[in-house]
């Protein structure tokens, strides 16, 4: 565990707002876990009054980019700024150098996350070897080392015969594959939605058809193998709609959005800010409402961060040249309150489960839960203060965001993963 | 039928003893077309038929610019453009120098930053830059202390193009307000097609935008301008046929099938002419693919202002850096 906060073996947090029910109850913790009642009196007691306690949220989809890109991000940082928004579990994308393609690369992940103490990694494997979308990877080995889903995320897997064979041969591993769903030759190069503001601005544009045949394509390998598919970072009307076609139909299909999908549109990206340059691209805003509206009724069944970091260098360039991607961990649970929550979109106990259940039956993961027994993995947050998100007192490496300078609601004040405090807003 | 003529100044307006010196841009750079006002638009363009007099005189130099120093840095390829900046920057008396690409740094993987912070603490005060990026011109402008003029930038904009078209649509029309201009060809990749849209429709000119679909971007009838597939259908009516280079170099697959197929069907051609007004002038940023957007025959046809514009291109850039070196001074 971390050496910053100190460890208290019996901790009571009285009258706090339970977030899934919205009673007013004592939380007490022991040895690690939620009891019913302390042996004794209590070495910490924090004064729930004015927050909301969360079961800890799992991110179903970051990057790390450790091995490899340390630079930008490790695991040290990335799970203290996973900590920071009260995440107490973090799937990390292979797509680092090594590629995360076999049992030793998924070992390395699990061990360094446990030795920073912040938050669980939880490893998911690359699809192909080298995510090259040639050959399927050794997914049993990285199964058996902990990987906890298999993805190519990054890039497509551009053959749809790959896509079959990696579905149903990981299935024997109880494992699901996330799809990262682009048409490359559709993309074509592009760097923004195509629309008017890529006509405007003279930018090459991703048509929504590029995620959309993709989404299509693979929920119908899903349907045929009758096997789950997972579909990551959904941003389109028709992703959306295909998706609850598919369900309806009976495909077990799950999908995922961020919140950059469901806060920003394309018009973030006017004037070249390259913050709000992200693949999939940011879209309409009929794409926006569209995917605000599958969240509502349980077409997407997750919230995910993305969480991208990169070097201030990969972001203070030409536009094109630019990376994809922005940092998302803090500021995720926030974002969800505020835009979604606070505005009466979505209930609080929705939004929590698509950041807690829904990941957790994905990965085959005990859901976590406030209930005796359970690991004491939860998160305090202030629900009803606003405060402005400052990026430069992120505890990410990177900066690379659009929201800094945004006021939001609901940062967690205290992350607590077994019983063990991971952040602590002083 | 002989050869076009411009009209007299006293015709156009321009019978004018503008008192030069007092006007300047609003802003540091010159950016796109899409950031300058109606007035500003009109200011450059009076100014540069001040200057296109200038030029006209024995001595073709004035001492405006002088002790200023302009740099101009061309990441890709440029003719006219670059020399019509270096002759415009000589003629005003400033120093100037020129960078490529490839014999620069940034062949030797500088970052685009540091290349123009180094130029800026040489003292420029003027950068004009071509870059293959769209936006490219803007991130500088917000980096360095220097004027950045874009003298093209990717897909986005170039608004000297733009306004050396409307200088000399002005001259041969008379005006700009109610003029129709048919601007036609590659209008995907083209820069000089989204400043011109911008520009002309802020001076009340109608826009119409011909081409294959496959060169149209989507949504391009969300900007000032009326789209257009069958290039013919688009002349009818029309004061300006302005014809766009077809910029094989830009695209990574073939938009249309081949060279031969695009002159028949979206070239501009006699049918093009005979359906535009009697005194339609023809136009062509340059360089012309030949036989491709438009015959030999039409390029050098009695109502062509082709070499006309390249003509003006001095005068205009003579215009703009006279004026932004004004706000310069303003603010020294």
């Amino acid at each position: 565990m971390n050496n910053e906060y100190p460890f208290y073996n019996r901790v009571l947090i009285k009258e706090v707002i339970n977030g899934l029910t919205g009673e007013l109850t004592d939380l007490a913790v022991e040895d690690g876990v939620f009891v019913a009642e302390l042996t004794g009196e209590p070495d910490r007691v924090i004064e729930g009054a004015g927050l909301t306690a969360l079961p800890g949220l799992i991110d179903a989809h970051a990057h790390l980019r450790d091995p490899g890109f340390e630079y930008r991000e490790d695991i040290v940082s990335g799970t203290r700024a996973a900590a920071r928004g009260g995440f107490t579990a973090v799937a990390a994308m292979p797509n680092t150098i090594p590629v995360a393609d076999s049992a030793p690369v998924i070992r390395y992940m699990i061990e360094k996350a446990g030795q920073a103490g912040y938050c669980r990694v939880l490893p998911i494997g690359a699809v192909t070897k080298g995510q090259k979308g040639e050959e399927i990877a050794e997914i049993g080995f990285m199964a058996e080392a902990g990987a906890v889903a298999f993805s190519d995320d990054g890039k497509p897997v551009s053959a749809a015969g790959i896509v079959r064979t990696a579905i149903e041969y990981a299935s024997y591993f109880d494992r699901v594959v996330i799809s990262h769903c682009e048409d490359l030759s559709l993309a074509a190069g592009g760097v923004i939605n195509e629309g008017i503001v890529s006509t405007e601005m003279g930018l090459r544009g991703i048509p929504s058809i590029a995620e959309d045949i993709q989404i299509d394509r693979d929920t119908r390998i899903a349907e045929y193998s009758g096997l789950p598919v997972h579909i990551a970072h959904v941003s389109t009307a028709n992703g959306v709609e295909i998706i609850r076609q598919a369900k309806a139909r009976g495909v077990k299909v799950t999908a995922e959005t961020c919140p950059h999908y469901f806060t920003l549109t394309e018009e973030a990206v006017r004037g070249f800010h390259t913050m709000a340059k992200v693949n999939p691209p940011l879209r309409e805003e009929s794409d926006r409402l569209a995917v605000i509206e599958g969240l509502r009724d349980g077409t997407l069944d997750m919230i995910v961060t993305d969480h991208a970091p990169h070097h201030e260098d990969e972001k203070d360039c030409e536009f094109s040249l630019a990376n994809n991607g922005m940092i998302g961990l803090e500021t995720c649970f926030p974002l969800v309150y505020t835009v979604l929550v606070k505005t009466g979109l979505l209930s609080l106990r929705d939004a929590i489960l698509k950041m807690t259940e829904a990941p957790a039956r994905l990965f085959r993961l005990p859901v976590p839960a406030l209930a005796a027994g359970e690991p004491a993995d939860l998160t305090l947050v202030d629900l009803g203060r606003e405060i402005v998100y400052d990026v430069s007192e992120s505890l990410s490496k990177a900066r690379n965001t659009p929201f800094s300078g945004m006021a939001l609601y609901g940062f967690p004040v205290l992350t607590m993963m077994a019983g063990h405090t991971t952040w602590e807003q002083v | 039928m002989a050869k076009v003529q411009p009209l007299p100044n006293e015709v156009r307006g321009l019978n004018r003893t503008l008192e030069v010196g007092v006007r300047h841009l609003r802003t540091k750079d010159l950016l796109g077309m899409q950031e300058l006002s109606p007035e500003e638009i009109q200011l450059i363009l009076d100014t540069a038929f001040v200057m296109k007099q200038i030029l006209s005189v024995q001595t073709k130099k004035t001492a405006h610019l002088q002790g200023k120093s302009i740099i101009h840095f061309f990441a890709e390829n440029s003719t006219r453009t670059r020399l019509s900046f270096e002759s415009a920057g000589k003629y005003l008396g400033a120093t100037s120098s020129n960078i490529s690409k490839t014999g620069s740094s940034i062949n030797k993987g500088e970052n685009l930053y540091d290349m123009a912070k180094t130029l800026d603490m040489m003292s420029t005060d003027i950068l004009v830059m071509r870059h293959p990026e769209s936006g490219a011109a803007r991130y500088l402008s917000e980096k360095i202390s220097a004027s950045v003029v874009n003298a093209g930038d990717g897909m986005n904009e170039h608004p000297t193009q733009a306004l050396l078209d409307m200088m000399t649509m002005v001259e041969y029309k008379g005006h700009l307000k109610g003029l129709k201009v048919v601007i036609a060809g590659d209008a995907m990749h083209s820069r000089v097609m989204r400043s011109n849209v911008w520009g002309l429709s802020k001076m009340g000119a109608e826009v119409r935008v011909a081409g294959p679909p496959t060169l149209i971007p989507r949504f391009l009838d969300r900007m000032p301008c009326t789209v257009y597939h069958d290039v013919r259908k688009a002349c009818e009516d029309v004061d300006v046929v302005m014809g766009l280079r077809v910029q094989f170099e830009r695209e990574h697959k073939v938009l249309f099938p081949s060279v031969n197929e695009y002159a028949k069907f979206f070239g501009i051609d006699d049918e093009c002419l005979r359906r535009a007004k009697e005194d339609a002038i023809i136009m062509h940023p340059g360089p012309c693919n030949r036989g491709v957007e438009m015959p030999s025959h039409i390029h050098e046809h009695d109502r062509s202002v082709i070499h006309e514009q390249v003509a003006n291109g001095v005068s205009v850039r003579m215009a703009v850096l006279f004026l932004l070196n004004a706000r310069r001074n303003l603010q020294a």
